[in-house]
């Protein structure tokens, strides 16, 4: 590429991976690269929460373009560089990140500056990749939809009436919308995979313990998994390896090296999928109803392309699936209930002023809470009451063993197994509000691989012919063996791209200034 | 209402009781984060995103803090579980940084133990435990105003530095049958704790710091009528008296509350389960919080640690690093010392028992032992307020000291000269009486010289003498000892002086 193409070339739609070769080939600078992002952030975020795609919560301007300009030096004098350095991300709120705000969505944590870096936000800058802001999501991750987050929803780039998925909706959107080549999402029920799925983007909930969550502003600490966002998979799979590996701050962390999962990437673009037996989970395929036509119609598309780059299919039967979300709602309010304790005005955040501490607590948590989060306290706070735990919590314990059985017996016979990441397209801002089990029905699919600590990916499977919106491919794996998602998606996603011509994103309509 | 006195509700009830002993575990750094684990230091200078409980922050186990728990588990004749895990004890408080305590419930690491308990009259009482879990302190509040509690104080003060200091939790089995030794029991066996965790070295055993504090719960029965087992007797309901803490107030603890559920009960009317406060000052109590405020824990295994899994060869190690039980290894040392009960009472006292074996050890006898670290050595750490082992001096050291004086190098006078010597940092026994010049003058021709100075200087002694009356050479010991400046035999003195006047001694 001439030193023109490279003036001339909007370096927004490129790919992670394509930046990071371009600038090592000094084609184009950091600064150059980072002021873009800036400037598209400026043109379709929206200056206020109520216009604009507003995946943004803060964006951090100044520091990007001074960490960018550092890599920049830096590289001009031949100092060695990490492979990413200079390629910007975007960051979830939910991960701190020292002397920029990090609210997790909430209001209880306006205002806040964490005087520490999570170990993900400390690996992010000592790859030197310059951090644009951090990402809108529902409050304290509860949600699927960013309808729940304090400062307002964020809106899905292929079409701004609607939801971007959640809770990591602003991750996704932000990618989508070309605001960010990357982003840090969490993952707790699939809020890095239903977003991805309803934006068409690339999200990979890592198995349990790959990524350190010290730092993460815990949702349920049992669930909850840092994970990498991309517009492909290979972009996706070079943050997986910035982000991941062991932790002496996280004792849950696995004590083993990040899986080669660029290697993987690289190896699956060849399109040969000779051998490996790939599971069709039948009780989240939709072969019982709930499912869009047009997601299952793009699902088995999908699964004839694997089919026809060698892959094997079979039907596999995870009949405690049926039971997962009522196990998973609570579990997660259970912890999350715990979790949210500390948010009670004497160290940090908000605080309520009144006559006594106690009043002062309640007042502080009564108004810094949105009503998703208060639902889930109160459901948690009852689930582990004495007299209920056993039942409550108890069953799901029980219910999380059967889940981790079935998954075993699956894996016993195949290598991935799949299923269309969410039942439908993205809804329409505001239409399943007040219909929280509606809500919660979107991530029936994606609850299971948290429940058991396995890996998962989302990947773009084409466009609902009935609305033109965005589904989802979702890939699942054995715990440890991460490898496996970015190899399958690696192929699926060489052979969908090859028919559309480039990456599904780049057909989303422009987002409307 | 009668007001009963502590003997008489013994001897109209059964009484029964239990004791938790929070124990703070001596380790450099805190339960869950890298803080140091310091007594005293500026208020919220030891703290970190962990033990502040900030957003995001996550625990991780101070291995040294499970071995201590697990040793001292071992100490109190615990089972070690292979799994045991944490879980979360949920409340609000403003002390408590993240709303819930990192405790154990329904795994603990160490259970089902027992321990020998000596009281002062040499009866051994067997107490079971229950359980030894870890846990997190909490900080420390400062109500400031009102009454100096939470409520209506114009203020408040929260000091972190204690927040996440670790704990071991000792919770007894139901004791029965004491009666009227219920108190001393109970004092007998947080004293034998407290001796335990000095001697395990896994904490400094300060109740007046709170490095040892005590729970104590007590209820009444009605004694059991003829023909009825008095185990079949239904327990009472109890009070649990917290943070009752030096062994004093323990007994007082049990003497009040059972003189006050006694006399409730003979009056009619129920005794509370409830907590109540123990006030040092009126050494009485006074309720706690009420039971319609009674808290729900919600306790759930901790999902943020692994369970804590010891391997059996890594508790048998340990096993092997346990000291001899404290009462009994008193026992032997007075059996092998000869001491009496006062003297050793004395020593325990005077935490000098490891001292005076070291100055056995060393190669002198326990009663020299003994009279150098309960005389001397005693009066000058008295004097300098520092505790004996503090002191700048061995055993080795005293042992030396010693066995100058056995030899006859030096008298017990100058022997203490040289152990102000020592103290004082100027080197070993011997070298402070080579350098002080304090032996003892044993040279008969330099004393006959003296001697003879001395009865030319007072020519009427020797005849007094001669007369019969020998005390009269005390004059002249007296003499000869000023002039040689105390470093002359005294006794080799008065035998010259006798051959001199030409009668036998």
């Amino acid at each position: 590429m001439t030193a023109v193409d490279a003036a001339a070339r909007d370096w927004t739609r490129a790919t992670a991976a394509e930046m990071a070769d371009a600038l090592a080939a000094g084609e184009v600078t950091s600064v150059a690269l980072v002021q873009a992002h800036l400037d598209r952030i400026a043109a379709v975020d929206g200056a206020d929460p109520s216009e604009g795609v507003h995946a943004f919560l803060h964006v951090n301007a100044e520091e990007a373009l001074a960490t960018a300009a550092a890599v920049d030096a830096d590289r001009a004098a031949g100092v060695a560089m990490p492979r990413m350095a200079g390629v910007p991300i975007a960051v979830k709120d939910v991960v701190v990140t020292q002397g920029m705000p990090s609210t997790a969505g909430s209001r209880i944590l306006e205002g806040w500056i964490p005087p520490y870096d999570a170990t993900v936000t400390r690996k992010i800058r000592e790859a030197r990749m310059p951090i644009l802001g951090k990402t809108n999501m529902d409050e304290f991750a509860m949600g699927s939809s960013t309808e729940h987050s304090g400062y307002g929803p964020t809106r899905n780039p292929w079409d701004l009436e609607r939801i971007p998925g959640g809770s990591g909706g602003g991750s996704a959107a932000a990618l989508a919308a070309f605001e960010a080549p990357l982003a840090v999402g969490s993952d707790t029920g699939g809020s890095i995979r239903q977003p991805a799925s309803v934006t068409a983007t690339v999200g990979v909930k890592p198995t349990y313990g790959g990524v350190s969550r010290f730092g993460a502003i815990a949702l349920a600490s049992s669930l909850d998994q840092l994970g990498p966002c991309g517009r492909t998979v290979l972009d996706t799979a070079l943050l997986h390896e910035v982000m991941g590996g062991h932790d002496v701050m996280d004792a849950t962390s696995l004590d083993e090296p990040v899986p080669a999962v660029v290697e993987a990437a690289l190896a699956g673009a060849a399109m040969d999928l000779t051998g490996v037996r790939v599971g069709v989970v039948k009780e989240i395929s939709g072969e019982d109803g709930g499912f869009q036509d047009g997601v299952k119609q793009r699902f088995e598309e999908s699964l004839d392309r694997l089919r026809a780059m060698g892959a094997e299919t079979v039907e596999v039967s995870c009949p405690s699936f049926e039971y997962a979300l009522a196990a998973y709602y609570v579990i997660l309010p259970s912890e999350a209930s715990s979790n949210l304790a500390k948010f009670d005005s004497v160290r940090f955040g908000m605080r309520v002023e009144k006559e006594t501490i106690e009043k002062t607590m309640l007042a502080t948590r009564a108004e810094g809470f949105g009503d998703e989060v208060k639902r889930r306290i109160i459901l948690g706070t009852y689930a582990l009451s004495a007299g209920y735990y056993d039942a409550y919590y108890g069953s799901a314990q029980k219910v999380r063993t059967l889940v981790q059985r079935d998954f075993d017996a699956a894996f016993a016979q195949c290598d991935v197994l799949v299923s269309p990441t969410t039942p439908t397209t993205p809804f329409k801002i505001g239409e399943r509000i007040d219909d929280p089990l509606a809500m919660y029905l979107n991530d029936v699919a994606t609850i299971p691989a948290n429940l058991a600590g396995i890996p998962g990916m989302s990947l773009p499977a084409g466009l609902a012919p009935e609305d033109g919106l965005p589904t989802g491919f979702q890939i699942l794996a054995p715990a440890h063996e991460d490898a496996r998602l970015y190899k399958v998606g690696a192929a699926l996603e060489a052979s969908l791209v090859a028919d559309w011509g480039g990456p599904l994103t780049a057909q989303a309509p422009e987002v409307a200034q | 209402m009668t007001t009963m006195t502590y003997a008489q509700a013994m001897d109209e009830f059964d009484p029964v009781f239990g004791i938790e002993v929070h124990v703070e575990l001596n380790t450099r750094t805190k339960m869950f984060c890298g803080c140091a684990n310091e007594f005293g230091a500026e208020p919220n200078t030891q703290v970190c995103p962990v033990c502040l409980g900030l957003p995001g922050a996550m625990p991780v186990t101070n291995e040294k803090a499970v071995e201590s728990a697990i040793r001292l588990g071992l100490a109190l004749g615990c089972s070690i579980r292979e799994s045991s895990r944490f879980a979360r004890k949920n409340y609000f408080y403003p002390d408590l940084a993240k709303d819930y305590q990192i405790s154990q419930y329904d795994e603990p690491t160490c259970y089902e133990g027992a321990l020998d308990v000596v009281l002062d009259d040499g009866t051994v009482v067997e107490i079971g435990i229950e359980r030894a879990h870890m846990e997190e302190d909490a900080g420390k509040n400062t109500h400031v105003g009102g009454t100096g509690g939470i409520q209506g104080a114009d203020y408040s003060l929260v000091d972190y530095n204690r927040g996440g200091v670790p704990l071991v939790e000792i919770v007894t089995k139901p004791i029965t049958g004491m009666g009227d030794r219920t108190a001393e029991v109970a004092r007998a066996y947080v004293a034998t704790i407290r001796d335990i965790v000095r001697a395990l070295g896994i904490s400094d055993g300060r109740m007046e710091q709170g490095s040892v504090r005590a729970d104590v719960n007590l209820s009444l029965r009605p004694k059991a009528v003829a023909g009825e087992s008095q185990d079949d007797v239904p327990f009472g309901k109890r009070s649990e008296t917290k943070n009752v803490n030096s062994l004093r107030a323990i007994e007082r603890a049990v003497h009040f509350e059972a003189a006050r559920q006694a006399s409730l009960l003979l009056a009619g009317r129920p005794v509370v389960q409830e907590t109540r406060h123990w006030h040092e000052d009126t050494s009485s109590t006074t309720p706690g919080r009420s039971k319609e405020e009674a808290e729900d824990y919600r306790y759930f295994p901790e999902p943020d640690l692994l369970p804590v899994q010891p391997a059996r060869e890594w508790v048998e190690e340990l096993r092997g690093t346990i000291p001899e039980h404290p009462a009994k290894m008193r026992a032997r040392l007075r059996e092998e010392w000869g001491f009496s009960d006062l003297e050793m009472r004395d020593a325990v006292a005077a935490d000098a028992l490891g001292l005076i074996a070291s100055t056995v050890e060393a190669g002198t006898t326990a009663q020299s032992a003994r009279k150098w670290w309960m005389g001397e050595l005693s009066r000058v750490a008295n004097d300098r307020e520092v505790a004996l082992g503090e002191l700048p001096v061995t055993p080795a050291a005293v042992a030396e000291l010693q066995g100058l004086v056995d030899s006859g190098k030096i008298n017990d006078k100058l022997a203490r000269q040289a152990l102000e010597g020592v103290l004082a940092g100027e080197g070993s026994p011997t070298e402070v009486v080579a350098s002080r010049g304090l032996e003892v003058v044993s040279d008969d021709s330099a004393l006959e010289k003296a001697v003879d100075d001395a009865l030319a200087a007072q020519p009427d002694v020797l005849a007094k003498i001669q007369d019969g009356k020998v005390q009269a050479a005390g004059a002249i010991v007296g003499a000869v000892m000023k002039a040689t400046r105390g470093q002359a035999d005294a006794a080799r003195v008065r035998e010259i002086i006798l051959q001199r006047a030409g009668v036998e001694g």
